[in-house]
């Protein structure tokens, strides 16, 4: 194709990207580096019969109007990166030099909302990802051995948790395992505990999100691999039942191997979808144990009437930082198969 | 032989049906759950004394007098007017569609067709774009948009909605058009079309699976989009999702959780239907990309 057609194709596309994806990066890298201005303070000396007082007024006129001068607030440098709500280089420091274990360091460290939310990002990452490829492939298996008739209503049924808007599967979860649902209630009556709550401990906040995870993105896996199950030769699976390969074995090195390249694409896929989770801690509510990266800069950005656009940029350009970090390995990959191909 | 040796039962076998018949139950229960709950009153469906009240109705008859109420509809869609997100969704999902699948099938053909190596760096950059967390890209428009008083309306919202859509739509139909032969637009060229008449006159006849099935992933895009909708919309051109988040806030005090569940039902009735009529398109729009590896 020539290049001029080329742009004439792309350009719709390419500057919707532009526009829209690139430049707001940049625009977010700005912002991090400004903050809001302070409020402009008048002080007044009012004299009376018993000495003269220094009052301190806001003056909101002028706070208005500077405010509307320069909408990104003043320069600020880095010092909202490394300010308490981010990387909070100064309480980090303290708290290694005033704790005298290092899980006690890491207790204070986890504390502060930044890590706190990187640390359950992550871990949700790390956690769902592989129970969503070892799960996927065990129901994708057992579907392969359903009789023909009860396919379709079987995958009808397994796409739903994905179709759904994530905002209201996790609603729906959530309503379940809520004190006064199904589920919530059963458990307090089997474990006898009436103020037994999901909600209240970190720990069954973590759970309570992970299993959302899994239950949300377990479809995806599950069909590309059943997919993947359609194309497999039966050539070589007969051929190892021959040579007398339990089923097991079959599994492991036949079927795990054809499927590779698809394990590579849903964990790309998967890794990029985790990394922003953000919908089921809205409506778990679970914010207060399980913050994660995408929900802090929401929560900067809601405060009504004075959204911290500063501090949300620095949190945004950070995550990105860490996507670009989790995308690198993929990139590299690319790159190297496509310079090989070019040589050839 | 093969096929006798592989219907054998054995417990492997068992214990993965087992697995896809739990895996069944926990993927749809809920949802049936909600559905069958959302025609009871607040009492029985987060009842406090016991869970089957929440089957039987208990509490559903003495208030009402019948073991099924549609008082949380009523509530939803008249009270609190829940057709007007309703409204503003459809029209946001149909032009963030439409406006998508045209600017992606024009770069999707051009990366297909352009051996160069810069339709490799874009494919490159678009799967980057493609991992951003929305919510990054939304805290880098709202200033912008404020100052130029765009903040709110429906339109930004749709282009917005189609800038992120874009990658996606790009990486997929790209791959749906390096599976239509190059000799069929290339022989048109040669009889002395342009690049854009074999186009319209070659490619667009056949290209309708692949955009078809690309169009479901646009819609369910901007249907189930938070990040993006709450942030940038006003209240009054609210779409639907982020109206059942703000009706959490407000009917949770009013002990009217019910409106929440109706509206929850209701937004999720049309997804259901979309994956009945359409399942072929999505496991195979799920696939597509992936089986190319």
């Amino acid at each position: 194709m020539k290049n001029r057609t080329f742009f004439w194709f792309i350009l719709p596309t390419l500057s919707a990207m532009v526009l829209f994806i690139a430049l707001p990066i940049v625009s977010v890298f700005i912002q991090s580096l400004h903050i809001e201005h302070e409020q402009v303070l008048v002080v007044s000396e009012s004299c009376g019969p018993f000495g003269c007082s220094e009052t301190t007024a806001v003056d909101a006129a002028a706070t208005e109007a500077l405010r509307e001068a320069q909408p990104l607030g003043r320069f600020n440098g880095l010092k909202t990166y490394t300010n308490r709500s981010h990387l909070a280089f100064a309480e980090v420091a303290e708290a290694w030099r005033t704790t005298d274990s290092f899980l006690a360091f890491l207790n204070r460290m986890f504390n502060l909302p930044f890590y706190k939310a990187l640390l359950f990002t992550m871990a949700y990452t790390a956690i769902v990802t592989p129970c969503v490829l070892v799960l996927g492939l065990a129901v994708a298996t057992g579907v392969n051995n359903l009789p023909k008739l009860l396919k379709g209503p079987t995958i009808f049924f397994s796409l739903l948790p994905m179709i759904v808007t994530p905002l209201v599967g996790a609603l729906i979860l959530f309503w379940m395992v809520d004190g006064d649902g199904i589920i919530g209630n059963s458990l307090q009556s089997l474990f006898d505990d009436p103020s037994l709550s999901l909600k209240a401990s970190p720990a069954l906040t973590w759970m309570m999100l992970m299993v959302y995870g899994v239950w949300h993105s377990l479809p995806f896996s599950f069909i590309v691999f059943y997919a993947g199950l359609q194309t497999q030769p039966k050539d070589t699976m007969e051929a190892a039942m021959i040579d007398g390969a339990t089923t097991w074995q079959r599994m492991r090195y036949v079927t795990i191997p054809h499927l590779m390249p698809l394990v590579t694409f849903v964990t790309l896929i998967q890794l990029m979808d985790n990394f922003r989770v953000f919908e089921p801690v809205v409506s778990f509510q679970a914010q207060a144990h399980a913050p994660t990266l995408s929900w802090i800069i929401y929560n900067d950005l809601r405060e009504s009437g004075n959204p911290l656009y500063g501090s949300a940029g620095a949190t945004s350009m950070m995550t990105i930082i860490g996507v670009a970090i989790l995308l690198m390995p993929v990139l590299i990959r690319t790159w190297r198969d496509y310079t090989r191909k070019a040589a050839h | 032989m093969s096929t006798q040796a592989l219907s054998r039962t054995t417990p492997l076998k068992i214990i993965s049906l087992a697995l896809v018949a739990a895996w069944l139950v926990i993927a749809a229960f809920p949802f049936f759950w909600t559905l069958w709950g959302s025609f009871k009153v607040q009492a029985d469906f987060f009842s406090k004394a016991d869970w089957t009240n929440a089957l039987t109705g208990a509490e559903t008859i003495r208030e009402t007098g019948a073991a099924f109420t549609a008082r949380g509809y009523y509530g939803a869609w008249v009270q609190e007017e829940f057709w007007r997100p309703v409204l503003n969704t459809l029209i946001v999902v149909f032009f963030t569609v439409i406006i998508s699948l045209t600017f992606g099938t024009l770069g999707g053909y051009a990366l297909a067709r352009s051996g160069k190596r810069y339709a490799f760096w874009i494919l490159m950059a678009a799967l980057v774009f493609r991992a951003m967390p929305h919510i990054t890209l939304v805290s880098g428009y709202l200033l912008p948009f404020f100052e130029w008083n765009v903040w709110g309306i429906l339109p930004t919202t749709i282009i917005v909605l189609v800038a992120i859509n874009q990658p996606f739509t790009l990486w997929m139909l790209h791959s749906f058009f390096l599976n239509i032969p190059k000799d069929m637009d290339e022989s048109a060229m040669v009889d002395g079309c342009t690049r854009f008449q074999a186009f319209r006159h070659v490619i667009i006849p056949v290209m309708w699976p692949g955009v078809i099935t690309t169009g479901l992933f646009s819609f369910l895009l901007a249907y189930n989009d938070f990040a993006v909708t709450s942030m940038l919309l006003s209240s009054e051109n609210e779409t639907m999702i982020p109206a059942i988040a703000s009706f959490l806030g407000t009917t949770q005090v009013e002990g009217n959780v019910m409106f929440a569940v109706a509206a929850v039902v209701s937004a999720t009735a049309p997804l259901f239907l979309l994956v009945m009529f359409f399942q072929r398109q999505i496991v195979s729009g799920l696939t597509a990309g992936a089986v190319k590896g």
